[in-house]
């Protein structure tokens, strides 16, 4: 009994000091709120980076494909911490964009090389025969790929398109890097102030959790209305 | 009808096409033959210009294709194409696939374009199909559905690549019997096939094809009863 009782003013002690107290839950709150802006930026930015560059690619013309492949290159092999403070502290410096804005586009550009990979994998996974067998009927090129070749694509795509977006939540956490206040930076800030780490960490990393499951939940059940129709 | 001069095709550093000259008349039917690899199938697929050939020309209804990049899909309407892999589209029912052509290419609306479809799917004996999608049919009618779906757009000349060959045996029959009846209605055609009766019985003329020439060419009961070459006669010894 007095185990489970001390365990219990203990809890609710540390809970009291983390979140009640002055309020401070709103770290938390404005701070996922901040989450969750970013990533519907950035994944909107990113679609339609990915989808220009990957039709870039896939076209295969000089100029435009060679730069497509830089960009790629060059997203991927650089941390995506070092792409944000890039953006922040030298390309946008002398532009006065708000933090959330500045993260957002740092964050879409960063997605939108992963995405592109994405929709032109999905793209050449659709058999060349479907290509063949629409030109062959007189269709041009745009409209064999709007109608015949895009709505198969998309099967390939919106399942590796979900897990880019949930890894798009999970990379926003390093936005305190330019100091915006989004989830993780709201755990440190009740930190500093209450010398608790476990407290607004965990619930941190159960908030987060949370987000994705939800996430990873829809997109599943999207994908099952999808394969309905085969 | 198609006319193809010293058509040469190379695939890297492969010859594929030697030098192959023909001419498809309108309402013929000409079946080719020849061994795997000899090239039947990429001279077929340069007719449409599926493959691009190296050098030499082909011509369709007077016109050039290989000048006419601009127009290559407007020549690619009078010439129907069915696959061995059929090439059904799997995201659309098989009305679907046969009206897509008639209404995105001849801007048809979509109720003439459901009529003809309707009447082509009677053609091929699957109007209860029409609303199923690829993946419930068998192998036999996908590829009847593939015919009606080449037939929508009133092609000039319809050409086979080995309609067959993916079939289990006991569908062939009916996709032969298909092809049989647009033959018997003038339609011309070019057909790859490695079925040697349904050659002889529904062609006006054969290609021999081998090493990615017209090694020998003829009519069906010359080719198949008197064929001059040597290598014409071990091909036929092999396969008959």
């Amino acid at each position: 009994m007095g185990f489970i009782d001390n365990l219990y003013s203990v809890l609710s002690d540390k809970i009291y000091f983390a979140f009640i107290k002055e309020d401070r839950f709103m770290y938390l709150l404005n701070g996922l709120s901040v989450s969750i802006q970013l990533t519907i930026f950035a994944a909107i930015i990113g679609i339609v980076i990915g989808m220009l560059v990957a039709f870039a690619k896939i076209t295969g013309k000089p100029p435009l494909a060679q730069v497509a492949d830089w960009y790629v290159a060059i997203i991927r092999g650089t941390p995506v911490v070092v792409q944000l403070t890039i953006i922040y502290y030298i390309i946008l410096a002398d532009i006065d964009l708000p933090r959330t804005i500045v993260a957002s586009i740092a964050f879409g550009i960063n997605s939108g090389a992963y995405v592109s990979e994405i929709i032109r994998s999905g793209i050449q996974a659709v058999d060349r025969g479907q290509t063949e067998a629409g030109r062959s009927l007189g269709l041009s090129y745009g409209n064999t790929m709007r109608f015949v070749i895009v709505p198969q694509a998309v099967k390939n795509i919106l399942p590796a398109l979900g897990n880019e977006f949930v890894i798009l939540l999970k990379e926003t956490s390093i936005s305190g890097y330019i100091a915006l206040d989004d989830l993780t930076r709201g755990g440190t800030l009740i930190r500093s102030v209450t010398y608790d780490s476990m407290t607004p960490l965990l619930t941190v990393a159960y908030i987060y959790f949370l987000m994705t499951a939800m996430l990873s939940a829809l997109l599943s059940k999207f994908e099952r209305r999808l394969r309905s129709s085969d | 009808m198609i006319k193809v001069v010293n058509l040469h095709k190379y695939f890297g550093d492969l010859e594929v096409l030697k030098g192959v000259n023909n001419e498809i008349r309108k309402g013929e039917v000409v079946c080719v033959i020849g061994p795997s690899g000899s090239g039947k199938s990429t001279f077929l697929r340069c007719l449409n210009l599926l493959e691009t050939p190296t050098r030499g020309e082909v011509i369709i209804g007077g016109i050039s294709l290989s000048d006419n990049m601009k127009e290559l899909d407007k020549l690619r309407r009078k010439v129907g194409m069915v696959f061995q892999q059929f090439n059904l589209f799997p995201h659309m029912t098989v009305i679907d696939n046969i009206m897509l052509a008639p209404v995105k290419v001849l801007k048809m609306n979509k109720e003439e374009a459901s009529s003809k479809a309707l009447e082509l799917l009677g053609r091929v004996g699957l109007t209860d199909k029409a609303r199923e999608y690829p993946s419930r049919l068998s192998g036999g009618q996908k590829q009847r559905v593939a015919i009606a779906r080449a037939m929508a757009m009133n092609p000039e000349v319809m050409l086979f690549d080995e309609p067959t060959s993916a079939l289990d045996p006991e569908m062939v029959g009916e996709v032969l019997e298909v092809i049989k009846s647009l033959a018997n209605e003038g339609m011309t055609m070019v057909i790859v096939t490695h079925e040697m009766g349904f050659a002889r019985e529904v062609s006006d003329r054969v290609l021999f094809m081998d090493e990615g020439i017209i090694f020998e060419e003829g009519e069906p009961s010359d080719i198949f009863g008197n064929p001059q070459r040597i290598r014409t006669k071990e091909f036929l010894s092999k396969v008959l």
